[in-house]
Protein backbone atom coordinates (compact mmCIF):
# COMPACT_ATOMS: atom_id res chain seq x y z
CA UNK A 1 0.00 0.00 0.00
CA UNK A 2 1.30 3.41 -0.98
CA UNK A 3 1.81 5.86 1.84
CA UNK A 4 -1.15 8.34 1.84
CA UNK A 5 1.35 11.19 1.75
CA UNK A 6 2.79 9.94 -1.55
CA UNK A 7 -0.72 9.56 -2.97
CA UNK A 8 -1.54 13.14 -1.90
CA UNK A 9 1.73 14.40 -3.32
CA UNK A 10 0.95 12.77 -6.68
CA UNK A 11 -2.44 14.46 -6.79
CA UNK A 12 -0.91 17.77 -5.72
CA UNK A 13 1.83 17.86 -8.34
CA UNK A 14 -0.54 16.90 -11.14
CA UNK A 15 -3.06 19.50 -9.98
CA UNK A 16 -0.38 22.21 -10.05
CA UNK A 17 0.31 21.35 -13.68
CA UNK A 18 -3.38 21.32 -14.57
CA UNK A 19 -3.90 24.66 -12.82
CA UNK A 20 -0.88 26.14 -14.57
CA UNK A 21 -2.11 25.24 -18.04
CA UNK A 22 -5.74 26.13 -17.44
CA UNK A 23 -4.91 29.54 -15.97
CA UNK A 24 -2.56 30.54 -18.80
CA UNK A 25 -5.56 30.19 -21.09
CA UNK A 26 -7.62 32.65 -19.10
CA UNK A 27 -8.07 35.85 -21.09
CA UNK A 28 -6.36 38.83 -19.38
CA UNK A 29 -9.63 40.76 -19.53
CA UNK A 30 -11.06 38.29 -17.01
CA UNK A 31 -8.18 38.26 -14.53
CA UNK A 32 -10.19 40.06 -11.85
CA UNK A 33 -13.10 37.58 -12.07
CA UNK A 34 -10.45 34.83 -12.03
CA UNK A 35 -9.20 36.10 -8.70
CA UNK A 36 -12.70 36.35 -7.32
CA UNK A 37 -13.58 32.84 -8.39
CA UNK A 38 -10.34 31.43 -6.99
CA UNK A 39 -11.30 33.12 -3.74
CA UNK A 40 -14.55 31.19 -3.83
CA UNK A 41 -12.79 27.96 -4.74
CA UNK A 42 -10.29 28.30 -1.92
CA UNK A 43 -13.38 28.39 0.27
CA UNK A 44 -13.21 24.60 -0.27
CA UNK A 45 -11.24 24.76 2.96
CA UNK A 46 -14.74 24.58 4.48
CA UNK A 47 -14.42 20.80 4.06
CA UNK A 48 -11.45 20.77 6.43
CA UNK A 49 -13.32 22.95 8.91
CA UNK A 50 -16.46 20.78 8.78
CA UNK A 51 -14.47 17.66 9.63
CA UNK A 52 -13.53 19.29 12.95
CA UNK A 53 -17.13 19.97 13.99
CA UNK A 54 -17.98 16.51 15.30
CA UNK A 55 -19.10 15.02 18.55
CA UNK A 56 -15.89 14.09 20.38
CA UNK A 57 -16.33 11.54 23.21
CA UNK A 58 -19.92 12.62 23.80
CA UNK A 59 -19.37 16.37 23.90
CA UNK A 60 -20.46 18.59 21.05
CA UNK A 61 -18.87 21.81 22.26
CA UNK A 62 -15.11 21.40 22.38
CA UNK A 63 -12.25 23.72 21.48
CA UNK A 64 -11.92 21.74 18.26
CA UNK A 65 -15.57 22.05 17.25
CA UNK A 66 -15.72 25.76 18.10
CA UNK A 67 -12.59 26.56 16.07
CA UNK A 68 -13.99 24.43 13.26
CA UNK A 69 -17.28 26.34 13.36
CA UNK A 70 -15.48 29.67 13.04
CA UNK A 71 -13.54 28.18 10.13
CA UNK A 72 -16.79 27.17 8.41
CA UNK A 73 -18.17 30.68 8.92
CA UNK A 74 -15.10 32.33 7.36
CA UNK A 75 -14.94 29.88 4.46
CA UNK A 76 -18.66 30.39 3.74
CA UNK A 77 -18.11 34.14 3.41
CA UNK A 78 -15.56 33.34 0.72
CA UNK A 79 -17.72 30.79 -1.04
CA UNK A 80 -20.87 32.89 -1.21
CA UNK A 81 -19.09 36.22 -1.61
CA UNK A 82 -16.67 34.87 -4.21
CA UNK A 83 -19.14 33.11 -6.48
CA UNK A 84 -21.70 35.92 -6.25
CA UNK A 85 -19.30 38.75 -6.99
CA UNK A 86 -17.83 36.74 -9.89
CA UNK A 87 -21.33 36.30 -11.25
CA UNK A 88 -21.93 40.04 -10.90
CA UNK A 89 -18.78 40.90 -12.81
CA UNK A 90 -19.36 38.36 -15.55
CA UNK A 91 -22.87 39.73 -16.06
CA UNK A 92 -21.29 43.11 -16.78
CA UNK A 93 -19.13 41.55 -19.48
CA UNK A 94 -22.14 39.88 -21.03
CA UNK A 95 -24.56 42.78 -20.79
CA UNK A 96 -22.80 45.02 -23.24
CA UNK A 97 -23.32 42.61 -26.11
CA UNK A 98 -26.37 44.59 -27.15
CA UNK B 1 -19.04 4.53 1.11
CA UNK B 2 -15.44 5.69 1.07
CA UNK B 3 -15.26 4.95 -2.64
CA UNK B 4 -18.46 6.83 -3.42
CA UNK B 5 -17.26 9.88 -1.53
CA UNK B 6 -13.87 9.74 -3.26
CA UNK B 7 -15.58 9.70 -6.65
CA UNK B 8 -17.83 12.61 -5.67
CA UNK B 9 -14.80 14.62 -4.49
CA UNK B 10 -13.19 13.90 -7.85
CA UNK B 11 -16.30 15.22 -9.63
CA UNK B 12 -16.16 18.37 -7.50
CA UNK B 13 -12.47 18.87 -8.32
CA UNK B 14 -13.13 18.49 -12.05
CA UNK B 15 -15.95 21.05 -11.81
CA UNK B 16 -13.56 23.53 -10.15
CA UNK B 17 -11.09 23.07 -12.99
CA UNK B 18 -13.91 23.64 -15.50
CA UNK B 19 -14.82 26.83 -13.62
CA UNK B 20 -11.32 28.15 -14.25
CA UNK B 21 -11.29 26.88 -17.81
CA UNK B 22 -14.54 28.75 -18.54
CA UNK B 23 -12.76 32.05 -17.95
CA UNK B 24 -10.88 31.70 -21.24
CA UNK B 25 -13.74 33.70 -22.79
CA UNK B 26 -16.60 35.84 -21.45
CA UNK B 27 -19.02 33.62 -23.37
CA UNK B 28 -18.16 30.48 -21.41
CA UNK B 29 -17.30 32.20 -18.13
CA UNK B 30 -20.81 32.31 -16.72
CA UNK B 31 -21.30 28.61 -17.31
CA UNK B 32 -17.91 28.01 -15.68
CA UNK B 33 -19.00 29.90 -12.59
CA UNK B 34 -22.06 27.64 -12.33
CA UNK B 35 -19.82 24.59 -12.56
CA UNK B 36 -17.82 26.00 -9.66
CA UNK B 37 -20.94 26.45 -7.55
CA UNK B 38 -22.14 22.90 -8.30
CA UNK B 39 -18.69 21.58 -7.43
CA UNK B 40 -18.77 23.34 -4.08
CA UNK B 41 -22.24 21.98 -3.27
CA UNK B 42 -21.13 18.43 -4.14
CA UNK B 43 -17.99 18.78 -1.98
CA UNK B 44 -19.95 20.03 1.04
CA UNK B 45 -22.69 17.40 0.74
CA UNK B 46 -20.11 14.64 0.32
CA UNK B 47 -18.34 15.81 3.45
CA UNK B 48 -21.61 15.53 5.39
CA UNK B 49 -21.93 11.97 4.14
CA UNK B 50 -18.52 10.87 5.42
CA UNK B 51 -18.66 12.70 8.75
CA UNK B 52 -19.01 10.67 11.90
CA UNK B 53 -21.49 12.34 14.27
CA UNK B 54 -21.43 15.89 12.85
CA UNK B 55 -22.78 18.71 15.01
CA UNK B 56 -25.37 19.83 12.47
CA UNK B 57 -26.62 22.89 14.36
CA UNK B 58 -23.21 24.52 14.55
CA UNK B 59 -22.34 23.74 10.94
CA UNK B 60 -25.63 25.02 9.54
CA UNK B 61 -25.54 28.20 11.62
CA UNK B 62 -21.97 28.97 10.49
CA UNK B 63 -22.81 28.42 6.83
CA UNK B 64 -25.92 30.61 7.00
CA UNK B 65 -24.07 33.41 8.79
CA UNK B 66 -21.25 33.26 6.22
CA UNK B 67 -23.75 33.27 3.36
CA UNK B 68 -25.47 36.39 4.70
CA UNK B 69 -22.24 38.35 5.09
CA UNK B 70 -20.63 37.09 1.88
CA UNK B 71 -23.76 37.69 -0.14
CA UNK B 72 -24.17 41.18 1.23
CA UNK B 73 -20.55 42.08 0.44
CA UNK B 74 -20.81 40.64 -3.07
CA UNK B 75 -23.89 42.71 -3.86
CA UNK B 76 -22.70 46.00 -2.39
CA UNK B 77 -18.99 46.17 -3.23
CA UNK B 78 -17.98 48.91 -5.67
CA UNK B 79 -15.92 47.70 -8.61
CA UNK B 80 -13.16 50.11 -7.63
CA UNK B 81 -13.14 48.30 -4.27
CA UNK B 82 -12.50 44.84 -5.73
CA UNK B 83 -8.80 44.74 -4.73
CA UNK B 84 -9.73 45.33 -1.08
CA UNK B 85 -12.47 42.71 -1.18
CA UNK B 86 -10.15 40.16 -2.72
CA UNK B 87 -7.44 40.90 -0.15
CA UNK B 88 -9.99 40.54 2.65
CA UNK B 89 -11.11 37.19 1.28
CA UNK B 90 -7.52 35.93 1.14
CA UNK B 91 -7.18 36.76 4.81
CA UNK B 92 -10.27 34.67 5.60
CA UNK B 93 -8.84 31.60 3.87
CA UNK B 94 -5.58 32.09 5.77
CA UNK B 95 -7.35 32.41 9.10
CA UNK B 96 -9.51 29.35 8.46
CA UNK B 97 -6.42 27.32 7.65
CA UNK B 98 -4.88 28.36 10.97
CA UNK B 99 -8.06 27.57 12.91
CA UNK B 100 -8.39 24.16 11.27
CA UNK B 101 -4.78 23.28 12.04
CA UNK B 102 -5.14 24.35 15.68
CA UNK B 103 -8.47 22.52 15.93
CA UNK B 104 -6.80 19.38 14.60
CA UNK B 105 -3.96 19.70 17.11
CA UNK B 106 -6.44 19.88 20.00
CA UNK B 107 -8.62 17.12 18.57
CA UNK B 108 -8.42 14.66 21.46
CA UNK B 109 -8.22 11.02 20.54
CA UNK B 110 -6.52 11.67 17.19
CA UNK B 111 -2.88 10.69 17.02
CA UNK B 112 -0.91 12.54 14.35
CA UNK B 113 1.86 10.74 12.54
CA UNK B 114 5.20 12.40 11.85
CA UNK B 115 4.24 13.28 8.28
CA UNK B 116 0.91 14.73 9.42
CA UNK B 117 2.67 16.91 11.96
CA UNK B 118 4.86 18.38 9.24
CA UNK B 119 1.77 18.94 7.08
CA UNK B 120 -0.06 20.65 9.94
CA UNK B 121 2.97 22.85 10.51
CA UNK B 122 3.11 23.86 6.85
CA UNK B 123 -0.64 24.45 6.53
CA UNK B 124 -0.71 26.54 9.71
CA UNK B 125 2.26 28.75 8.98
CA UNK B 126 1.28 29.49 5.37
CA UNK B 127 -2.24 30.21 6.60
CA UNK B 128 -1.00 32.51 9.35
CA UNK B 129 1.29 34.48 7.03
CA UNK B 130 -1.52 34.75 4.45
CA UNK B 131 -3.89 36.00 7.14
CA UNK B 132 -1.90 38.89 8.58
CA UNK B 133 -0.23 39.81 5.27
CA UNK B 134 -3.66 40.06 3.63
CA UNK B 135 -4.98 42.18 6.48
CA UNK B 136 -2.08 44.61 5.95
CA UNK B 137 -2.60 44.53 2.16
CA UNK B 138 -6.30 45.24 2.72
CA UNK B 139 -5.38 48.18 4.97
CA UNK B 140 -2.96 49.60 2.42
CA UNK B 141 -5.41 49.19 -0.48
CA UNK B 142 -8.33 50.75 1.36
CA UNK B 143 -6.17 53.62 2.55
CA UNK B 144 -6.66 52.74 6.22
CA UNK B 145 -2.94 52.17 6.93
CA UNK B 146 -1.40 54.48 4.33
CA UNK B 147 0.18 52.89 1.28
CA UNK B 148 3.75 53.99 1.99
CA UNK B 149 6.43 51.35 2.24
CA UNK B 150 7.73 51.00 5.79
CA UNK B 151 11.39 50.13 5.97
CA UNK B 152 13.96 50.18 8.72
CA UNK B 153 17.46 48.90 9.30
CA UNK B 154 17.80 45.21 9.95
CA UNK B 155 14.41 44.49 8.45
CA UNK B 156 15.58 41.48 6.48
CA UNK B 157 17.60 40.21 9.43
CA UNK B 158 14.50 40.45 11.63
CA UNK B 159 12.51 38.44 9.09
CA UNK B 160 15.23 35.81 8.97
CA UNK B 161 15.35 35.53 12.75
CA UNK B 162 11.56 35.23 12.91
CA UNK B 163 11.53 32.57 10.21
CA UNK B 164 14.22 30.56 12.01
CA UNK B 165 12.37 30.86 15.33
CA UNK B 166 9.19 29.71 13.62
CA UNK B 167 10.90 26.63 12.20
CA UNK B 168 12.53 26.05 15.59
CA UNK B 169 9.17 25.92 17.37
CA UNK B 170 7.90 23.72 14.57
CA UNK B 171 10.68 21.23 15.26
CA UNK B 172 9.98 21.47 18.98
CA UNK B 173 6.37 20.58 18.30
CA UNK B 174 7.42 17.70 16.07
CA UNK B 175 9.68 16.22 18.74
CA UNK B 176 7.70 16.91 21.94
CA UNK B 177 4.11 17.09 20.66
CA UNK B 178 3.79 20.26 22.74
CA UNK B 179 0.68 22.31 21.94
CA UNK B 180 2.40 25.39 23.31
CA UNK B 181 5.22 25.04 20.77
CA UNK B 182 2.69 24.79 17.96
CA UNK B 183 0.86 27.90 19.13
CA UNK B 184 4.16 29.79 19.48
CA UNK B 185 4.97 28.79 15.91
CA UNK B 186 1.61 30.14 14.73
CA UNK B 187 2.10 33.38 16.66
CA UNK B 188 5.49 33.97 15.06
CA UNK B 189 4.05 33.24 11.61
CA UNK B 190 1.35 35.85 12.26
CA UNK B 191 4.02 38.45 13.07
CA UNK B 192 6.05 37.39 10.04
CA UNK B 193 3.05 38.06 7.79
CA UNK B 194 3.12 41.69 8.97
CA UNK B 195 6.86 42.24 8.77
CA UNK B 196 7.06 40.68 5.30
CA UNK B 197 4.41 42.97 3.82
CA UNK B 198 5.04 46.39 5.39
CA UNK B 199 8.13 47.20 3.26
CA UNK B 200 6.10 46.82 0.05
CA UNK B 201 4.73 50.08 -1.34
CA UNK B 202 1.32 50.87 -2.78
CA UNK B 203 2.49 50.72 -6.40
CA UNK B 204 3.43 47.08 -6.01
CA UNK B 205 0.07 46.08 -4.54
CA UNK B 206 -1.14 44.34 -7.75
CA UNK B 207 1.74 41.90 -7.33
CA UNK B 208 1.12 41.45 -3.62
CA UNK B 209 -2.59 40.77 -4.07
CA UNK B 210 -1.80 38.15 -6.72
CA UNK B 211 0.85 36.60 -4.51
CA UNK B 212 -1.49 36.35 -1.53
CA UNK B 213 -4.03 34.78 -3.86
CA UNK B 214 -1.41 32.12 -4.49
CA UNK B 215 -0.60 31.71 -0.78
CA UNK B 216 -4.26 31.23 0.10
CA UNK B 217 -4.35 28.35 -2.37
CA UNK B 218 -1.22 26.74 -0.94
CA UNK B 219 -2.68 27.08 2.57
CA UNK B 220 -5.81 25.20 1.46
CA UNK B 221 -3.67 22.53 -0.20
CA UNK B 222 -1.58 22.22 2.98
CA UNK B 223 -4.71 21.51 5.02
CA UNK B 224 -5.73 19.02 2.33
CA UNK B 225 -2.49 17.11 2.90
CA UNK B 226 -3.15 16.94 6.63
CA UNK B 227 -6.64 15.57 6.10
CA UNK B 228 -5.65 13.47 3.06
CA UNK B 229 -8.47 15.14 1.25
CA UNK B 230 -7.96 15.20 -2.55
CA UNK B 231 -10.53 17.90 -3.37
CA UNK B 232 -8.80 20.31 -1.00
CA UNK B 233 -5.43 19.46 -2.51
CA UNK B 234 -6.59 19.85 -6.12
CA UNK B 235 -8.54 23.07 -5.54
CA UNK B 236 -5.73 24.52 -3.43
CA UNK B 237 -3.08 23.63 -6.01
CA UNK B 238 -5.09 25.21 -8.85
CA UNK B 239 -5.64 28.41 -6.88
CA UNK B 240 -1.98 28.42 -5.86
CA UNK B 241 -0.71 28.18 -9.42
CA UNK B 242 -3.29 30.70 -10.60
CA UNK B 243 -2.03 33.30 -8.13
CA UNK B 244 1.56 32.52 -9.04
CA UNK B 245 0.87 33.09 -12.74
CA UNK B 246 -0.90 36.39 -12.03
CA UNK B 247 2.04 37.53 -9.88
CA UNK B 248 4.40 36.69 -12.73
CA UNK B 249 2.27 38.59 -15.27
CA UNK B 250 2.08 41.65 -13.01
CA UNK B 251 5.83 41.62 -12.36
CA UNK B 252 6.56 41.40 -16.06
CA UNK B 253 4.18 44.25 -16.83
CA UNK B 254 5.98 46.47 -14.31
CA UNK B 255 9.42 45.21 -15.26
CA UNK B 256 10.05 44.21 -11.66
CA UNK B 257 11.47 40.96 -10.41
CA UNK B 258 9.42 39.18 -7.77
CA UNK B 259 12.44 39.31 -5.47
CA UNK B 260 12.74 43.09 -5.67
CA UNK B 261 9.02 43.48 -5.02
CA UNK B 262 9.24 41.27 -1.94
CA UNK B 263 12.29 43.02 -0.60
CA UNK B 264 10.27 46.19 -0.97
CA UNK B 265 10.90 49.90 -1.20
CA UNK B 266 9.49 50.78 -4.62
CA UNK B 267 10.99 53.98 -5.92
CA UNK B 268 13.95 53.73 -3.57
CA UNK B 269 16.34 53.01 -6.43
CA UNK B 270 14.93 55.72 -8.69
CA UNK B 271 15.81 58.65 -6.46
CA UNK B 272 17.29 61.41 -8.58
CA UNK B 273 17.99 59.22 -11.59
CA UNK B 274 15.09 60.29 -13.80
CA UNK B 275 13.94 63.86 -13.81
CA UNK B 276 17.34 65.28 -12.87
CA UNK B 277 18.68 64.25 -16.31
CA UNK B 278 17.63 67.31 -18.24
CA UNK B 279 17.00 70.65 -16.71
CA UNK B 280 15.43 73.83 -17.93
CA UNK B 281 11.84 74.46 -18.94
CA UNK B 282 10.36 72.35 -21.69
CA UNK B 283 7.59 73.43 -23.97
CA UNK B 284 4.28 71.74 -24.20
CA UNK B 285 1.07 72.61 -25.97
CA UNK B 286 -2.17 72.75 -24.11
CA UNK B 287 -5.67 72.99 -25.46
CA UNK B 288 -9.27 72.95 -24.37
CA UNK B 289 -11.59 69.97 -24.22
CA UNK B 290 -13.47 71.52 -27.15
CA UNK B 291 -10.33 71.47 -29.32
CA UNK B 292 -9.78 67.86 -28.33
CA UNK B 293 -13.37 66.92 -29.16
CA UNK B 294 -13.04 68.60 -32.54
CA UNK B 295 -9.84 66.72 -33.33
CA UNK B 296 -11.36 63.38 -32.41
CA UNK B 297 -14.67 63.94 -34.21
CA UNK B 298 -12.74 64.46 -37.41
CA UNK B 299 -10.44 61.49 -36.98
CA UNK B 300 -10.87 58.08 -38.59
CA UNK B 301 -9.55 56.13 -35.64
CA UNK B 302 -9.20 56.94 -31.95
CA UNK B 303 -7.57 54.79 -29.27
CA UNK B 304 -8.35 55.58 -25.65
CA UNK B 305 -5.71 54.73 -23.04
CA UNK B 306 -7.41 54.74 -19.64
CA UNK B 307 -5.46 54.74 -16.38
CA UNK B 308 -6.56 54.37 -12.81
CA UNK B 309 -7.04 58.15 -12.56
CA UNK B 310 -10.08 57.68 -14.78
CA UNK B 311 -11.68 55.29 -12.30
CA UNK B 312 -10.77 57.49 -9.35
CA UNK B 313 -12.74 60.39 -10.79
CA UNK B 314 -15.55 57.99 -11.90
CA UNK B 315 -15.42 59.17 -15.47
CA UNK B 316 -15.86 55.77 -17.17
CA UNK B 317 -19.56 56.21 -17.94
CA UNK B 318 -19.09 59.68 -19.40
CA UNK B 319 -16.15 58.38 -21.41
CA UNK B 320 -18.24 55.61 -22.90
CA UNK B 321 -20.92 58.16 -23.78
CA UNK B 322 -18.24 60.15 -25.59
CA UNK B 323 -16.97 57.04 -27.37
CA UNK B 324 -20.49 56.25 -28.57
CA UNK B 325 -20.92 59.77 -29.94
CA UNK B 326 -17.69 59.39 -31.88
CA UNK B 327 -18.83 56.02 -33.09
CA UNK B 328 -22.01 57.58 -34.47
CA UNK B 329 -19.84 59.98 -36.44
CA UNK B 330 -18.11 57.03 -38.05
CA UNK B 331 -14.94 57.13 -35.93
CA UNK B 332 -13.42 53.79 -34.97
CA UNK B 333 -12.97 53.89 -31.19
CA UNK B 334 -11.02 51.31 -29.21
CA UNK B 335 -9.60 51.09 -25.72
CA UNK B 336 -6.02 50.01 -24.99
CA UNK B 337 -5.38 48.40 -21.62
CA UNK B 338 -1.99 48.09 -19.98
CA UNK B 339 -1.81 45.09 -17.61
CA UNK B 340 -1.20 47.38 -14.65
CA UNK B 341 -3.79 50.00 -15.61
CA UNK B 342 -5.86 49.17 -12.54
CA UNK B 343 -4.94 48.11 -9.04
CA UNK B 344 -5.21 44.39 -9.61
CA UNK B 345 -4.90 42.13 -12.66
CA UNK B 346 -7.74 42.81 -15.10
CA UNK B 347 -9.17 45.59 -12.91
CA UNK B 348 -9.52 48.17 -15.69
CA UNK B 349 -11.39 45.66 -17.87
CA UNK B 350 -13.99 45.21 -15.14
CA UNK B 351 -14.29 48.96 -14.61
CA UNK B 352 -14.90 49.47 -18.34
CA UNK B 353 -17.30 46.53 -18.49
CA UNK B 354 -19.25 48.17 -15.69
CA UNK B 355 -19.53 51.29 -17.85
CA UNK B 356 -20.93 49.04 -20.60
CA UNK B 357 -17.96 49.35 -22.91
CA UNK B 358 -18.31 46.48 -25.42
CA UNK B 359 -15.81 43.69 -24.80
CA UNK B 360 -14.65 43.70 -28.44
CA UNK B 361 -13.52 47.33 -28.22
CA UNK B 362 -11.18 46.67 -25.32
CA UNK B 363 -7.76 45.46 -26.44
CA UNK B 364 -4.76 44.25 -24.49
CA UNK B 365 -1.33 45.79 -24.92
CA UNK B 366 0.02 43.12 -27.30
CA UNK B 367 -3.07 43.30 -29.49
CA UNK B 368 -3.08 47.07 -29.97
CA UNK B 369 0.57 48.12 -29.94
CA UNK B 370 1.17 47.46 -33.64
CA UNK B 371 -1.88 49.60 -34.49
CA UNK B 372 -0.73 52.88 -32.95
CA UNK B 373 1.19 53.69 -36.18
CA UNK B 374 -2.10 53.86 -38.06
CA UNK B 375 -4.07 55.64 -35.37
CA UNK B 376 -5.12 59.26 -35.85
CA UNK B 377 -5.65 60.25 -32.24
CA UNK B 378 -4.71 58.64 -28.94
CA UNK B 379 -6.55 59.91 -25.90
CA UNK B 380 -4.61 59.25 -22.69
CA UNK B 381 -6.70 59.70 -19.54
CA UNK B 382 -5.33 59.29 -16.04
CA UNK B 383 -2.33 57.26 -17.23
CA UNK B 384 1.30 58.30 -17.26
CA UNK B 385 4.09 55.78 -16.75
CA UNK B 386 2.44 53.14 -18.97
CA UNK B 387 2.80 55.46 -22.00
CA UNK B 388 6.26 56.83 -21.15
CA UNK B 389 8.57 56.29 -24.15
CA UNK B 390 11.57 56.46 -21.79
CA UNK B 391 10.81 52.83 -20.96
CA UNK B 392 11.93 51.96 -24.49
CA UNK B 393 14.62 54.57 -25.17
CA UNK B 394 16.28 55.79 -22.02
CA UNK B 395 18.57 53.17 -20.51
CA UNK B 396 19.07 55.36 -17.43
CA UNK B 397 15.36 55.48 -16.67
CA UNK B 398 14.17 53.41 -13.71
CA UNK B 399 11.31 52.11 -15.82
CA UNK B 400 13.59 51.17 -18.73
CA UNK B 401 12.44 47.80 -20.09
CA UNK B 402 8.90 48.08 -18.81
CA UNK B 403 6.47 47.22 -21.62
CA UNK B 404 4.44 50.29 -22.60
CA UNK B 405 1.53 51.24 -24.80
CA UNK B 406 3.19 52.92 -27.78
CA UNK B 407 0.92 55.94 -27.79
CA UNK B 408 3.78 58.14 -29.03
CA UNK B 409 3.57 56.43 -32.44
CA UNK B 410 0.11 57.80 -33.20
CA UNK B 411 -0.35 60.87 -35.39
CA UNK B 412 -1.79 62.99 -32.59
CA UNK B 413 -1.76 62.45 -28.85
CA UNK B 414 -4.17 64.09 -26.42
CA UNK B 415 -3.31 63.76 -22.74
CA UNK B 416 -5.87 64.55 -20.06
CA UNK B 417 -4.13 65.28 -16.79
CA UNK B 418 -4.63 67.33 -13.68
CA UNK B 419 -1.30 69.15 -14.05
CA UNK B 420 2.23 68.56 -15.32
CA UNK B 421 3.13 66.63 -12.15
CA UNK B 422 4.95 63.32 -12.40
CA UNK B 423 3.47 59.81 -12.12
CA UNK B 424 3.80 56.97 -9.62
CA UNK B 425 7.45 56.35 -10.49
CA UNK B 426 8.27 60.05 -10.06
CA UNK B 427 9.33 60.42 -13.68
CA UNK B 428 8.79 63.09 -16.27
CA UNK B 429 7.24 61.89 -19.51
CA UNK B 430 8.62 63.12 -22.84
CA UNK B 431 5.35 62.18 -24.49
CA UNK B 432 3.90 65.35 -23.00
CA UNK B 433 6.44 67.54 -24.80
CA UNK B 434 6.18 66.07 -28.29
CA UNK B 435 5.06 68.33 -31.13
CA UNK B 436 2.06 66.17 -31.81
CA UNK B 437 0.87 66.13 -28.22
CA UNK B 438 -1.84 68.35 -26.83
CA UNK B 439 -2.34 68.53 -23.06
CA UNK B 440 -5.83 69.07 -21.69
CA UNK B 441 -5.65 70.00 -18.03
CA UNK B 442 -8.38 69.32 -15.52
CA UNK B 443 -10.21 66.66 -13.57
CA UNK B 444 -10.79 63.63 -15.78
CA UNK B 445 -14.54 63.59 -15.25
CA UNK B 446 -14.96 67.30 -15.95
CA UNK B 447 -12.84 67.07 -19.10
CA UNK B 448 -14.71 64.03 -20.40
CA UNK B 449 -18.06 65.74 -19.82
CA UNK B 450 -16.75 68.72 -21.78
CA UNK B 451 -15.63 66.36 -24.54
CA UNK B 452 -19.16 65.03 -24.78
CA UNK B 453 -20.53 68.56 -25.12
CA UNK B 454 -17.81 69.35 -27.67
CA UNK B 455 -19.00 66.58 -29.98
CA UNK B 456 -22.66 67.47 -29.72
CA UNK B 457 -21.95 71.01 -31.01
Amino acid sequence: MVDPFIASLTVFVLAVFVGYHVVWNVTPALHTPLMAVTNAISGIIIVGAMLQVVDINGSEITLTSVLGTIGIFLASINIFGGFMVTQRMLDMFKKKKK
Amino acid sequence: MANISAVLYLVAAVLFILALKGLSSPVTALRGNKFGIIGMVIAVVTTFMIMDKPVLGLIAAAIVAGAVIGGWKARTVEMTGMPELVAAMHSLVGLSAVLIAVAAIFHSGVEHTGVQKVELFIGAFIGAITFTASVIAYGKLSGRFGSKAVSFNGQHLLNLVLALAMVGFGIAYFVTDSHAAFLAMVAIALVLGVTLIIPIGGADMPVVVSMLNSYSGWAAAGIGFTLNNPVLIIAGACVGSSGAILSYIMCKAMNRSIVSVLLGGFGAESGGAGPAGDTGPKNYKSGSAEDAAFLMSNADSVVIVPGYGLAVSRAQHALQEFAELLHEKGVTVRYAIHPVAGRMPGHMNVLLAEAEVPYEQVLEMEEINSDFNNTDVVLVIGANDVVNPAAQKDKASPIYGMPILEAHKARTVIVVKRSMSVGYAGLDNELFYMDKTMMVFGDAKKVVEDLVKGVVH
